[in-house]
């Protein structure tokens, strides 16, 4: 019993961080109805400004501990977004006009400019991630272990779910994404400067991304420049199986996703644990496209 | 116009200048992993094949000509060897071929070099299919066949362990290997495999796997694996509160381990092919030279890197002439040569019988602990 919840801790862990980088994916789509496969690239970038942020920092927060945590992820997202607004302006801006097919590939041409620029400027060698917060485990139950680290990228998921579901449904972008989403031109009608509203829903995902790219760095210190295919390809899985465009959808995607890799991974069948990942959105995709939350949408021909 | 009329003589005057240089220096062709996920293995090695080099050409070279190192990165990824290699082979036409330490790019690389009848030696690619590719095949390091062996000896006699659980990646030819070798030896020497696990390697969360084998309670784990990936999975174990001994094979030889892995590291075991602190006269020669030129001490990739390199030179010396074949059967006969790894004989199936030596991780630092012999 307590090593199936050891092991529903270590999915939980592993689906969470799967949870945020979904978040940006389906935020993206949902504006734009696109998938910007350079998303994984950016929680790259993300975790190395964290490597090369830290030891930047003043003195005084140059311990491991909340504040040098909270500084390093700030100067993470506001970067990441940063750059994700420059890609958009640069790459998908000039193509927002043709069909979608072009902009798809252009985002992996992205994907590979990040990854290839990475290896030149930050070399390809694997770098340790110092440690941001003395990872122990928080609560020893018995033999369950939960370090603070799993518990941050837990809590931290969470809270921007929530934050992001807020700018959404409660605020005045969010009302103008929506709108954007729902028809750009009877929005651009209503006087919504649409450029500006996909610029800002770019910023979010990239942040959120950024944020990704730290947690991750914090609970796996060992980064390099392509450290961000396979989780990207994951995230993506999640935000496809709960259903694509849809904020709590991404998040129970990641966590649906992590914890049945964990308990793959703890089988004998341990060797076919990436394969599930991509069993499932093969299945998903056959029997159900729209997801585990999505709506089903007539499209008009 | 005429600037470029003028440029373009220029180049071919320079080419022309260039291959006939060429022809005064024998060219060798080395590939390694610089770069990616097990840099630090080909970068350790190339440092001491250069060293070697070096040390040659300052002594005169070998049949009065200077050898000249032509080395390609592989960027630690599969395909990328055999590109690498072909490369070396048709365009800078080098007589023999040095590397790698990974098992599944020299097994990439080992059917070229067969197929072209050009010899090669792997500094410390310990998987026994390697050099059963065929004859033009050798490596300076012993196999698997043995390594698995003396490690289950060691769990044995030394940890005094019953039951162990294995955790292998099931992408590295080396990995796969050297468990299966040490699966038997451990099974013939009584004891028991109670927890067998795979990853992938590349993996970051290994978790999983680690929290199956806790509840397995083995006295000790075998990670048989590349330092990037054992150096993550020692730390989410110790996490974990796996608290028994964890030790592995040669694929933990590296700096950067202790860093990955953190303060759970220590006590740790791994099986290597030389101890920086041996008390042998060509040891200390060597770990003094790599240090002054580099900066840092050696470890066992760049102590075979050096000697792959050694071993190479003196067969061309004993050859007579860089004829591939020729080198080939002058390799083929190399016995009792004395190299920092160890006294190299190469027995008929082209492998290097050495011994071996048992690192243990203590204060962040490698301790030698045992030599083993085969």
């Amino acid at each position: 019993m307590s090593e199936f919840l050891q092991q529903l801790i270590n999915g939980l862990s592993l689906g969470a961080i799967f949870a945020l980088i979904a978040l940006g994916y389906t935020m993206v789509y949902g504006v734009l109805r696109f998938i910007n496969f350079a998303h994984g690239d950016v929680f790259m970038i993300g975790a190395f400004i964290g490597f090369y942020v830290v030891p930047k920092l003043p003195a005084s927060l140059q311990r491991p501990g909340f504040g040098e945590f909270a500084t390093v992820m700030l100067v993470a997202m506001i970067l990441c977004a940063a750059l994700g607004m420059l890609i958009e302006r640069l790459a998908y801006r000039p193509l927002r006009d043709r069909p979608k097919l072009i902009v798809l590939i252009t985002a992996i041409g992205v994907s590979l400019f990040l990854e290839y620029s990475g290896q030149l400027i930050f070399g390809a060698n694997p770098k340790y991630f110092p440690e941001l917060i003395a990872d122990q485990p928080i609560a020893e139950l018995g033999t369950l272990s939960l370090t603070i680290n799993q518990a941050l990228v837990l809590s931290s998921t969470l809270l921007l779910l929530v934050a992001l579901r807020f700018i959404v449904m409660n605020t005045k972008i969010g009302t103008a994404m929506r709108a954007v989403s729902n028809n750009p031109q009877a929005a651009a009608l209503m006087g919504i400067h649409v450029s500006r509203v996909i610029s800002f829903t770019f910023g979010i995902g990239s942040a959120l991304a950024g944020a990704g790219g730290v947690l991750y760095a914090m609970n796996y210190p060992s980064i390099e420049p392509l450290m961000g295919i396979m989780p990207g390809l994951k995230a993506f899985v999640a935000a496809v199986l709960g259903g694509i465009g849809n904020l709590p959808g991404a998040a129970l995607g990641g966590f649906v996703l992590g914890i049945t890799e964990t308990f793959v991974g703890a089988s004998s069948a341990s060797n076919y644990r990436d394969a599930i990942a991509f069993a499932i959105l093969i299945a998903i995709l056959l029997f159900k496209p729209s997801g585990i939350l999505g709506k089903t949408e007539v499209e008009k021909v | 116009m005429r600037r470029v009329r003028h440029s373009v003589f220029a180049l071919a005057a320079m080419l022309v200048l260039a291959s006939d240089a060429a022809q005064d220096t024998i060219r060798i062709g080395e590939f390694a992993s610089l770069t990616g996920k097990e840099a630090s293995f080909g970068q350790y090695s190339h440092n001491g094949t250069t060293l070697a080099i070096e040390e040659i050409n300052a002594h005169g070279g070998v049949l009065g000509k200077k050898i000249e190192l032509i080395y390609e990165d592989d960027q630690s990824k599969s395909g990328q060897a055999a590109t690498v290699v072909r490369k070396l082979i048709s365009r800078d036409n080098v007589v023999a071929i040095l590397g790698e330490v990974a098992s599944s790019r020299s097994l990439e690389a080992a059917p070229i070099c067969q197929a072209e009848k050009v010899p090669m030696i792997s500094p410390a690619s310990t998987n026994p299919e390697v050099t059963e590719k065929g004859d033009y095949i050798f490596r300076a390091c012993f196999t698997d066949a043995f390594q698995g062996k003396l490690l289950a000896e060691f769990a044995t006699k030394t940890l005094k362990a019953k039951k162990v659980a294995v955790l292998k990646d099931v992408k590295s030819d080396y990995s796969v290997g050297l468990a299966r070798n040490f699966i038997s030896s451990f099974k013939t020497a009584g004891g028991e495999i109670i927890s067998e696990r795979d990853f992938s390697g590349g993996d970051k969360d290994f978790r999983a796997q680690l929290t199956t084998i806790r509840a397995a309670n083995p006295e000790a784990v075998f990670v048989p694996a590349y330092y990037t990936d054992v150096g993550l999975i020692i730390r989410q174990a110790r996490q974990l509160g796996i608290k028994v001994p964890m030790f592995g094979g040669d694929g933990w030889e590296s700096a950067n381990l202790a860093q990955i892995a953190g303060s759970g590291i220590e006590g740790a075991y791994f099986s290597t092919h030389f101890s920086p602190e041996a008390a042998r006269h060509e040891v200390r020669e060597f770990v003094k030279n790599f240090k002054a030129k580099y900066g840092f001490p050696p470890d066992a990739m760049a102590a075979l890197g050096y000697d792959s390199a050694l071993i190479l030179a003196d067969a061309i010396k004993r050859a007579g002439s860089t004829d591939r074949q020729k080198l080939r059967d002058a390799i083929a006969t190399t016995k009792d040569f004395t190299a920092v790894t160890g006294i190299i004989t190469l027995d008929p199936s082209r492998n290097a019988s050495k011994s071996a030596v048992i690192l243990q991780i203590k204060d962040g630092k490698f301790t030698y602990l045992e030599t083993i012999h085969p």
